[in-house]
């Protein structure tokens, strides 16, 4: 187990390394150097130049690549010129917001989505099969930024029970912790809801067909003529064999839901990742965007080790050596 | 009764080809056809009105400007007079032209990478596997954003960044399917009769994997539609003038028009969710309708 980590591990550094070497020269061929933005008008070209040696521009994009990867590795990931401060601490002011709606998320989306795709599976062809199913076309088609828009529209602007925009209530006065919580949990409800509704049709989708496919095979009909009682054979024999495969879906997922938080927070204006990365696109924050997807592309990576290793907890079975 | 029954469903499939017989299988599945024939009227509206209508997406009228739905402007007019009846459609020829686009060029690169990875396995395989990885680990949105951010948003760059961040999941399929079919039999009769590689490879195995691709191609369609309209409601896809379903809705984030002007961004909203809608369920239809037993 610890070696198939380790070799998982070493493995994914070429992975890694490939996907910043690509971003690393898509953001080379950006019009204007990265120091454009820091120059002032009436500086010389000697005072330029010196600027560009101070920062280390002199030298070819490759070895500032190497350069770049060196300091990462240590922890630095550059200068928000923007934010005046280390980009590492931009994300770190900024991902906890981000980390607590796709957790939120997420949570809802298993809690929703894997029931109501087991009843799918179990009911196939019934009414409230069919409802689910219809719902679930609905979830992993509707749009995320026009789905958060009627939320708004309905629920914050028309009737106004829950707050338009923000983490936090600026106004609220009291220190009670219980009081902020529920500030927040107010505010993020209606976000989690846009971002969560698509991974929880997609888990709905996924648990169904995995299900169906379980419940055909030839153990389960032994489990039932053995006399079982169906709650048995549906939660303890096929539910178990059929949540491997969402499992895997579940590490890659984590990467997904940062992803559609770009769009959810942009609509709900949540301090978060997504915000700010927009914000550095417009901006032309090449340091932090370069951070940001470094960030995400580890995530990824980890998110699909984690899968793998799941694995081995829901089925005995398999073994790594 | 039951006899006769049984002989005209197998007079249904008789003398019928493979594509005849899938065919007919997804006739029967009423939800794909009626997404299928959604399709269709959409984008038959969308290449019909701007030619009929009377008003182009670019004609302003100062004088008409800001009204509300009536029967000469069908959904009002914006804030510099253009017609949004007019916009809404011609945003459509935009938005589905440009996944149209996207998912011919990702089958494309997919298809290509996929079956030359299949077919000669060893060094190509594991470059281009490892390719495919790379790409699959980029953060999606996030990528996009960047290029967007470095290559500005036009079209063009918003077509080939959305194909180069898609083909290895069809490469992969294609990859899959080839490996399999490689070690048939009919392969090696192609071998002992000579045919070189590139006919093996496009004669022999990819019309066994297009089924597939189509499926695939589908599905892609309605996944290529949600990221370029979310892009353009973000501001970082295509940009106005030129109108898509996705930054018609931008309009919304106006909390006046949120409010009270629904004509601007709901009927773009419905006109990507039904397009959407009915490219997945077509889609999961045509992959039951291709192998029954993988219905789900």
């Amino acid at each position: 187990m610890k070696n198939y980590i380790i070799r998982r591990i070493i493995q994914m550094i070429p992975v890694l390394l490939g996907i910043l070497f690509i971003l690393f020269f898509i953001l080379e061929q950006a019009p204007g150097t990265p120091v454009s933005n820091m120059m002032h008008p009436k500086m010389t070209p000697e005072q330029k130049a010196e600027l560009a040696l101070k920062l280390g521009l002199d030298t070819p994009w490759y070895e500032r690549f190497v350069n770049w990867v060196g300091e990462a590795l240590q922890g630095n990931l550059g200068y928000s010129i923007n934010h005046k401060k280390p980009v590492t601490d931009v994300i770190g002011d900024y991902a906890g917001a981000t980390m607590l709606l796709a957790l939120i998320s997420l949570v809802i989306s298993i809690l929703i989505g894997i029931p109501a795709g087991v009843i799918s599976a179990t009911k196939q062809y019934s009414i409230a099969d069919n409802v689910l199913t219809v719902i679930s076309f609905i979830g992993i088609s509707i749009p995320s930024f026009f789905f958060g828009l009627l939320l708004l529209k309905f629920f914050a602007v028309d009737i106004q029970l829950f707050p338009l925009f923000g983490l936090q209530d600026p106004l609220l006065m009291s220190n009670n912790l219980f009081d902020k919580i529920k500030d927040v949990a107010w505010h993020l409800f209606l976000p989690s809801i846009v971002l969560g509704l698509n991974s929880t049709a997609s888990f709905m989708r996924y648990t169904r067909s995995s299900m169906l496919e379980v419940v055909k095979q030839d153990y389960i009909r032994t489990a039932r003529a053995k006399g079982l009682k169906e709650k048995t054979v549906i939660y303890r024999h096929a539910f178990r064999n059929a949540v491997i495969p969402i499992i895997t879906l579940l590490g890659f997922w984590i990467p997904g839901l940062l992803s559609g938080a770009v769009v959810t927070e942009t609509i709900f204006a949540l301090p978060g990742l997504g915000k700010i990365s927009v914000e550095a696109t417009m901006t032309r924050n090449y340091p932090l965007i370069l951070g940001i997807n470094a960030m995400l592309a580890v995530l990824t990576l980890i998110g699909a080790l984690v899968a793998d290793l799941l694995y081995a907890v829901a089925d005995p079975r398999i073994r790594f050596d | 009764m039951v006899k006769s029954e049984t002989k005209k469903q197998t007079n249904i499939y008789k003398n019928q080809s493979y594509w005849g017989e899938v065919l007919s299988r997804l006739r029967k599945n009423k939800m794909a056809m009626v997404s299928l024939y959604l399709l269709i009227i959409i984008i038959a509206l969308c290449i019909i009105i701007p030619i009929i209508s009377p008003y182009s997406i670019e004609t302003t009228d100062m004088k008409n400007r800001e009204q509300h739905p009536n029967s000469v402007h069908l959904l009002g007019t914006d804030k510099i007079g253009r017609d949004l009846f007019v916009r809404l459609f011609y945003a459509g020829r935009i938005s589905l032209g440009l996944a149209l686009a996207v998912v011919f060029l990702e089958c494309l690169i997919g298809v290509v990478l996929g079956s030359l990875s299949g077919f000669y396995g060893g060094m190509i395989d594991a470059v281009i596997m490892r390719l495919a990885e790379i790409f699959l680990s980029f953060p999606f949105m996030m990528f996009c954003i960047t290029v967007v951010a470095v290559f500005g948003n036009s079209i063009p760059t918003l077509i080939f960044v959305l194909a180069l961040l898609s083909w290895p999941s069809i490469a992969r399929i294609v990859r899959g399917q080839i490996l399999t079919l490689r070690e048939m039999e009919y392969m090696e009769a192609c071998e002992a009769l000579g045919i070189n590689d590139v006919r093996r490879i496009f004669k022999h195995l990819l019309p066994n994997v297009l089924a597939y691709v189509i499926v695939y191609a589908t599905l892609g369609m309605a996944s290529v539609i949600l990221t370029e309209t979310s892009l353009s409601f973000l501001g970082l896809g295509v940009s106005p003038p030129t109108p898509t379903w996705g930054n018609m809705i931008q309009e919304a984030r106006n909390m006046l028009i949120i409010q009270h002007k629904w004509w601007y961004w709901i009927p773009p909203g419905i006109c990507i969710f039904i397009s959407v809608m009915c490219f997945n369920i077509l889609g999961d239809g045509m992959r039951d309708a291709i192998d029954p037993k993988m219905k789900r």
